[in-house]
């Protein structure tokens, strides 16, 4: 056959040809756009309709932002500039953000001080990293756990002497607990954890600060609450609101699904009480209603009222987020964890709530970005928050008049740290996906 | 507004409880500062500057009284207020005083329970509108779109206005200053209506302001002041009289240039002698130091001073004195004599 063969035909291939590139029309960008962009008629008519649009759009808006002036000084003097550049549509004054942005940062922080804001920041990623990111050491957690103690006394400052005489409540508590835990058992150690450092915030640990302060002061110079704004005041305000609602969160949702009847009612009466009014009522019973209430005299701090109602508000949101999260759960996992003979804080620990959580991500930051943008209510009650500080920059006779500048800058802020919220939820999903 | 009312009474029946015995000056004093309560920000009224240090017309009345108590005016310290926490930031004793352009009104007097010390600006209610609408007096607005601060006097002195001159309007409720400015500009509404020094210094930032007219018609009287709390007079006389010693001055030609030397020694004109605390014991019956006129008018000058220097025709909101000319020039500002 073969001899045949090869004299029948003349010349026969022995090797592969190499591979071909696909033609342009069917790879590539083309090939892509044809798939996505150009796949029917309608499609076609769609896109081009999109991108005129967007032609039209990003005409008018990209001259504006980017032959904005940077150096004038006042509003009037920028028309003149952007006059003489002939624009049609005129351009931004971004002067204004020039002059003004460390304002809308730091509100009237002494400038002086600025660092101390700044190290608190930092500090403040170095506190979240191992929370956000589990492969970190776990030994991390520990300055997590001080963080808010040393943010407060950095950014207020004073003595150091009172975050340090605060934590001592704690350790004082967890004393507490260990010693009689032993001695007379669970449930009078539990009580003495919740009241030894309650007697001690209130009657002991101001004089003892004072005093030690007064042998050692270790004081650096304080700030008063009236000094805080802009951003700052912003991430303090939603960075400790987030911190303390998960948990506080999570405790109510569990004690929504209690069968003890008044945590049960405490925890649905809270819950649906706090749901049923609008946050700028909450803010209006902090600034207002509040000093009614407390003796004369008491100098309660604002940015405090406001943080614990913001706190509460954000709570009873994420309590029933988590609580959706737990009643997502199959019951076969509760009568699995009962099965194998765990009591209910294991078996919440180690088996419901990891999944529960899981289920509620986008939930649960959902709620976390809510809160961060809801923080701009704040300039209702007088507190100057970014928005509040647009208010005081326009009053300025030489901005008088500017608007979209400040807040194109603002909502820029805003969606940096928002969308930096999304993308890590969404990391995190993909990180702790089961589901095959 | 069940929200205000639910304040509002739970502000009378503390006041009614409280403060009677409440001595403000000591606790200023034992401060060592006073706490103002100031706009967030109203141009050429109060201001923050890109430092923080607030400076005004309203915040001028501030460093004028702290200056007359402790001697410095920068020991001031403000709380910015809006509109809807002003009042209950006072009661409640969380501020010392309100300057905060701030209309006196019948109810606030009495049912808020506060007293209005003096008038530092005579106000009026006007409108604003595009030339090209071609309208030149308020009245010929029959069925226009108005927009219009929600929560304020303004709002009912609109909806009084069109019924006495029986014509009709359709409102466009709106937040802030700012947000109505945008609104008008972007044509939302045919005209805007607010207090004419407001309207004034809005026009000037306009980029076409030849464009725009005031309209003739002042619609209502807005006598704005700072208050204090009920049931401190002596308080309330330490302001008042903070307040006159900068109007009487103007009247008298003390300026801040010459404060200084004529408080010195006693000179020729007795009035001025006992302002500046030279002759009599003024300063003393009101349990300050004799010169504590001097300190309020050395602070930032006198009335007329203060006014060119912050809303005068020289800055860019260009007010001209108008009502708030001296009562010699034919104006309202008028302080009782200094005896």
């Amino acid at each position: 056959m073969s001899d045949t063969h090869a004299q029948t035909v003349a010349y026969v291939r022995d090797t592969m040809l190499p591979e071909q590139a696909p033609p342009t029309t069917a790879a590539g960008p083309v090939r892509w756009m044809r798939d996505n962009l150009f796949s029917s008629v309608l499609n076609t008519v769609l896109t081009l309709l999109s991108v005129y649009f967007l032609w039209v759009v990003l005409s008018l808006v990209l001259p504006w932002v980017w032959y904005g002036s940077w150096t004038a000084s006042s509003l009037k003097e920028c028309r003149e500039v952007v006059a003489d550049l002939g624009l049609a549509h005129g351009a931004a004054c971004w002067s204004v953000i020039a002059e003004r942005y460390l304002q809308l940062i730091y509100g009237f922080y002494p400038a002086e001080l600025y660092w101390r804001a700044n190290v608190t920041f930092v500090l403040m990623l170095v506190a979240l990293a191992p929370v956000l990111y589990p492969n970190l050491p776990r030994k991390m957690l520990w300055f997590s756990v001080l963080y808010p103690f040393l943010a407060f006394w950095l950014l207020w400052g004073g003595t150091l002497w009172t975050p340090i005489v605060a934590v001592a409540g704690f350790v004082l508590a967890y004393v507490a607990f260990e010693v009689l835990y032993r001695v007379a058992g669970s449930l009078v150690g539990v009580i003495a954890a919740i009241l030894v450092p309650v007697i001690w915030w209130l009657l002991l640990a101001a004089p003892v600060a004072n005093g030690l302060a007064s042998v050692i002061p270790l004081a650096i110079e304080p700030v008063e609450s009236a000094k805080f704004g802009g951003f700052m005041l912003s991430i303090i305000i939603g960075v400790t609101g987030i911190a303390l609602s998960l948990p506080i969160g999570i405790l109510l949702a569990l004690g929504r699904q209690s069968d003890l009847m008044i945590v049960k009612a405490i925890c649905v009466g809270f819950i649906e009480f706090i749901r049923g009014v609008p946050l700028i009522t909450l803010l209006f019973v902090a600034s207002t209603l509040l000093n009614y209430f407390l003796p004369p005299g008491t100098t309660f701090d604002i940015i405090l009222r406001v943080i614990i109602m913001v706190t509460l508000f954000a709570s009873a949101y994420m309590a029933e987020v988590v609580r959706g999260g737990l009643a997502a759960l199959p019951t076969g996992q509760y009568e699995a964890a009962d099965a194998l003979g765990l009591d209910y804080w294991k078996a919440t620990r180690l088996i419901t709530m990891p999944q529960a959580l899981k289920i509620s991500i986008p939930g649960i930051v959902s709620t976390f970005i809510g809160l961060f943008k809801d923080t701009t209510l704040v300039s209702i009650i007088g507190l100057l928050d970014p928005i509040g500080l647009t208010a005081n920059i326009r009053a300025d006779a030489n901005w008088n008049g500017i608007v979209w500048e400040l807040y194109g800058f603002i909502a820029l802020m805003f969606f940096i740290f928002c969308f930096g919220m999304s993308r890590y939820s969404m990391y995190l999903e993909r990180k702790l996906k089961t589901g095959h | 507004m069940k929200i205000t009312t639910f304040f509002g009474a739970v502000a009378a029946a503390t006041m009614t409880a409280g403060f009677a015995s409440a001595g403000t000056l000591d606790d200023v004093k034992a401060k060592g500062f006073l706490q103002c309560g100031v706009s967030t920000g109203l141009t050429g009224f109060s201001a923050a500057d890109a430092n923080g240090n607030w400076d005004g017309f309203d915040v001028a009345v501030c460093r004028a009284v702290a200056a007359a108590v402790l001697g410095d005016p920068q020991a001031v310290k403000f709380t910015p207020t809006t509109g809807k926490t002003r009042f209950t930031a006072l009661a409640s004793g969380e501020i010392d005083i309100l300057a905060r352009n701030t209309t006196w009104t019948f109810s606030r007097d009495v049912d808020l329970k506060f007293t209005f010390v003096g008038v530092n600006y005579y106000d009026g209610q006007g409108f604003i509108a595009p030339k090209e609408l071609g309208v030149s007096s308020a009245k010929d607005l029959d069925g226009a779109t108005v927009c219009i601060q929600t929560g304020t006097t303004t709002e009912l002195n609109l909806a009084d206005f069109f019924r006495t001159n029986n014509i009709s309007y359709e409102p466009v409720p709106i937040e802030t200053n700012a947000e109505a400015l945008q609104q008008y500009l972007a044509g939302a509404c045919d005209t805007y209506t607010t207090d004419a020094s407001g309207l004034a210094a809005s026009r000037a930032t306009f980029e076409n302001p030849e464009d725009h007219a005031l309209l003739p018609e002042i619609i209502s009287k807005e006598p704005l002041g700072p208050l204090v709390r009920h049931g401190d007079d002596q308080w309330a006389d330490i302001v008042r009289w903070s307040l006159n010693a900068l109007i009487a001055a103007e009247e008298l030609g003390v300026t801040s240039a010459n404060v200084k030397e004529s408080a010195m020694q006693a000179g020729n004109n007795p009035e001025i002698n006992r302002l500046l605390g030279t002759e009599g014991n003024l300063g003393e019956q009101l349990g300050l130091s004799a010169d504590f006129a001097k300190n309020a008018i050395a602070a930032g000058g006198n009335y007329g001073e203060i006014f060119a220097k912050n809303i005068g025709e020289s800055t860019p909101i260009g007010l001209a004195r108008g009502l708030n000319a001296q009562w010699t020039d034919g104006g309202l500002i008028y302080s009782p004599p200094f005896r």
